[in-house]
């Protein structure tokens, strides 16, 4: 199929400007600081673009896109949180973090409560969140190059970026990528920005793509304002509202079962009368859609403040009140930057509809690359150069967050795993040589996963590392910092019950999900059903959440019970075992919380020292 | 210089400020309590505030979604808070907390230091 050189070329540039700053910068990374922490002497305004840049992922740049165009006003929430989880940091985790001083959460988890075991605890879930979160990077890589080469399979995408960024984090550490994620900020804040402000100059801005929803137009306008939807889209007033697609799908799917329940026992009826489920839906719809939308705030603005990968980079800060002043700046570039993927969502339902038709690698998700080629009939190839700069843009999302996400497995691996608690006697060159191993063998887990996420949303994936994470490091943060009566037993049972049952539940929903959408591919395609599908077919729990719609909200968001019970269970065993608080818990507390200038940490690593 | 870990708190880097100006003071009970409840008191102040419309927005499209639904400027009142008035709300509240946070670690240095030096002996 025909391959557009521009887009071919602008994917290009980054890509080799990506591997070319890696590669110079590892020329100038020497020391094992400089791999881990970047030497703690990163300025603000390079360590606010740099954390922007990691942060924004695939799931900001294609997914949140993709993800309103699909459901609407709903999706809107997960922009927004994601943003202002920054304000979570900022009041209850920055700056104490900070000054207490380590490298890594479990270095953090081990120096709070003197204890090596639980550093092994904690480490795991840095490469659990890790991995949630590098399926749907891997997903947008696979997206990406299939846009960009029609005829290359969705696996062959996923192996090629994933090989790359791998060799890039093996060779220039944590100092290349700080530089190389503060440039890729700008390139995304650019690539989307950009695209939005031309599409709306020809068509209309924010407000006008918003307005046409809802109206009922003749064809005329139909025909001028937007294009018609197909049936597979949302109507308008539900994408327009909250408590749309998203939110309801729960409901929407129990009410056939739960509408009649009698008579749909009794085997009499398959399908409950419309009248019936109207009237379920009319009572329970709205409430469940509630609730939906409350767990996913809480697993968005609590996940924010318990993300390993961006927490690491708080300890490239100078002192706390760098810290502070980072995450004010991290809050404005983001928040900038977040205000344009729903204009993509608003102006790819007025414009792309068909979109919605697709799945997989066709469908919503690659809204963002492909919407500005609309613009080639009219303007010829400046729909091409603007489709060249998102895809850009895209290269740079998933390559900025995978390299962090890789630093940070690598770094849990090497620094950790390897350093720590396999052979505390490594030198530092054994651990820089290990830190090259690890990041080659997370890598490959990495591409493995990736490839077997083709049909799910983007950003949903994300939402639920953040769902993981709010279960398990935000209350281990937040508690560590501010009560003192913690102890380690409480904080390992709140941290591992927390978030082992948050991903428990999130697979069990996600399972179904990933069985479904299987079938409807295989549907699509006319192609029969394999044995292997139709066998696990059979244990899908299709109808078991059909039967349980709060069940399944509560599984696929779980941060609505999830955070409550791990901070629940910390203090409860933490009572249990009060006599277990550290000896010097007073010192540890006044390091967390006292100006800088006080000098009290100078002081407490000399009271260790000569206790030790 | 290579900077190793060193001890098991796992402390990289040797800080060079003036000594601890009244120890006495400063490794009371009274003074670790101040200290933790003046920065949580602010840090919780921002957290209602953010709290309070983050919150408060889904109950409003809950129970009043006709009002949230008012067209204004083609957003529908809902979009509009959510999808672009949102940001800068959280920005001010940012800005208000570390301007606070910032002023109040001042003057505890302050309070640290004027204690000192109205008691030359302890030190």
């Amino acid at each position: 199929m025909h391959i557009d050189p521009w887009i071919l070329a602008f994917s290009f540039i980054t890509v080799a400007g990506t591997i070319g700053m890696g590669f110079w910068s590892a020329r100038r990374s020497r020391s094992a600081a400089d791999f881990f922490v970047a030497g703690r002497s990163v300025s603000v305004g390079w360590n606010a673009s740099a954390i922007s840049g990691e942060y924004l992922s695939a799931a900001s740049f294609m997914g949140v896109a993709g993800m309103v165009m699909s459901s609407g006003y709903d999706a809107l929430w997960y922009p927004v949180c994601y943003a202002c989880g920054y304000l979570f940091l900022l009041l209850f985790i920055a700056g104490p973090l900070r000054r207490f001083g380590a490298y890594t959460i479990p270095d953090f988890a081990e120096g709070r409560y003197d204890s090596p075991g639980f550093r092994k605890i904690a480490v795991v879930f840095v490469l659990f969140i890790g991995f949630f979160y590098t399926m749907p990077q891997m997903k947008g890589a696979g997206t990406t190059l299939h846009y960009i080469f029609p005829g290359l399979p969705y696996w062959a995408g996923v192996v090629l970026v994933g090989a790359v960024i791998t060799l890039n984090v093996a060779l220039g550490g944590m100092k290349g990528i700080t530089l190389v994620q503060a440039f890729q900020y700008w390139a995304k804040m650019f690539a989307i920005s950009l695209p939005v402000f031309v599409l709306m100059s020809v068509y209309g801005g924010y407000g006008k793509q918003l307005e046409v929803q809802g109206q009922s137009p003749p064809a005329a306008i139909v025909e001028t304002n937007r294009l018609a939807l197909p049936a597979k889209a949302p109507a308008d007033n539900a994408w327009l509202n909250p408590f749309g697609p998203l939110t309801t799908k729960a409901a929407k799917a129990a009410a056939p079962r739960l509408a009649q329940p009698s008579s749909v026992i009794a085997g009499t009826n398959t399908v409950a009368d419309p009248a019936a489920q109207k009237a379920w839906l009319g009572e329970h719809e709205r409430g469940y859609a509630l609730l939906y939308t409350y767990s996913l705030i809480i697993a968005l603005i609590c996940g924010t403040a318990g993300l390993p990968h961006i927490l690491v980079r708080f300890y490239t800060n100078p002192d706390g009140v760098a810290a502070k002043r980072t995450t004010m700046w991290v809050m404005i570039l983001i928040g900038i930057f977040y205000v344009f993927p729903p204009v993509f969502g608003a102006l790819g339902r007025n414009w792309m509809p068909a979109l919605y038709s697709g799945i997989g690698v066709n469908g919503t998700d690659g809204l963002v690359l492909k919407l500005p080629t609309v613009l080639r009939e009219k303007y010829g190839t400046l729909g091409s150069i603007l489709s060249g700069i998102t895809c850009a843009g895209a290269f740079a999302a998933f390559m900025s967050t995978f390299s962090g996400l890789l630093v940070s497995m690598t770094g849990a691996l090497a620094h950790d795993v390897y350093g720590r608690i396999l052979r505390p006697s490594s030198t530092p060159a054994d651990r820089m040589r290990m830190f090259k191993y690890s990041a080659v063998l997370i890598g490959l887990v990495s591409v493995l996963l990736g490839t077997m996420v083709e049909n799910f949303e983007i950003n949903f994936m994300v939402g639920q590392a953040f769902a993981i994470a709010a279960a398990s490091y935000f209350p281990l943060l937040f508690m560590s910092v501010w009560w003192r009566g913690m102890t380690v037993k409480g904080a390992a049972t709140g941290m591992l019950i927390g978030g082992l049952s948050a991903m428990g539940a999130i697979s069990l929903t996600s399972w179904t999900t990933f069985i479904s959408t299987q079938a409807a591919k295989f549907k699509l395609l006319e192609k029969a059903e394999p044995a292997w599908f139709v066998a696990i077919k059979a244990y899908s729990l299709t109808d078991f959440w059909a039967e349980h719609p709060l069940l399944r909200i509560l599984g696929e968001q779980p941060a609505i019970w999830a955070v409550p019970l791990a901070i629940g269970l910390m203090v409860l065993v933490s009572k249990l075992t009060r006599t277990a608080v550290p000896a010097d818990i007073r010192m540890k507390m006044l390091v967390l919380h006292a100006p800088e200038q006080l000098g009290l940490k100078q002081e407490y690593i000399r009271d260790h020292e000569a206790g030790h | 210089m290579a900077l190793e870990p060193c001890g098991k708190v796992g402390f990289h880097r040797r800080v060079t400020k003036p000594e601890p100006s009244d120890p006495n003071w400063i490794h009371s009970e009274t003074f670790l309590r101040t200290l933790q409840q003046r920065q949580l008191r602010l840090s919780l102040g921002c957290a209602m505030a953010f709290l309070l419309v983050v919150l408060g927005l889904p109950l409003a499209n809950y129970f009043a979604p006709e009002f949230m639904a008012a067209r204004v400027g083609g957003f529908t009142l809902s979009w509009l808070i959510l999808g672009v008035l949102f940001f800068p709300f959280v920005w001010c509240i940012a800005w208000i907390f570390i301007r606070r946070s910032i002023a109040l670690e001042k003057a505890e240095v302050a309070d640290v230091n004027s204690r000192a030096a109205s008691k030359p002996s302890s030190n």
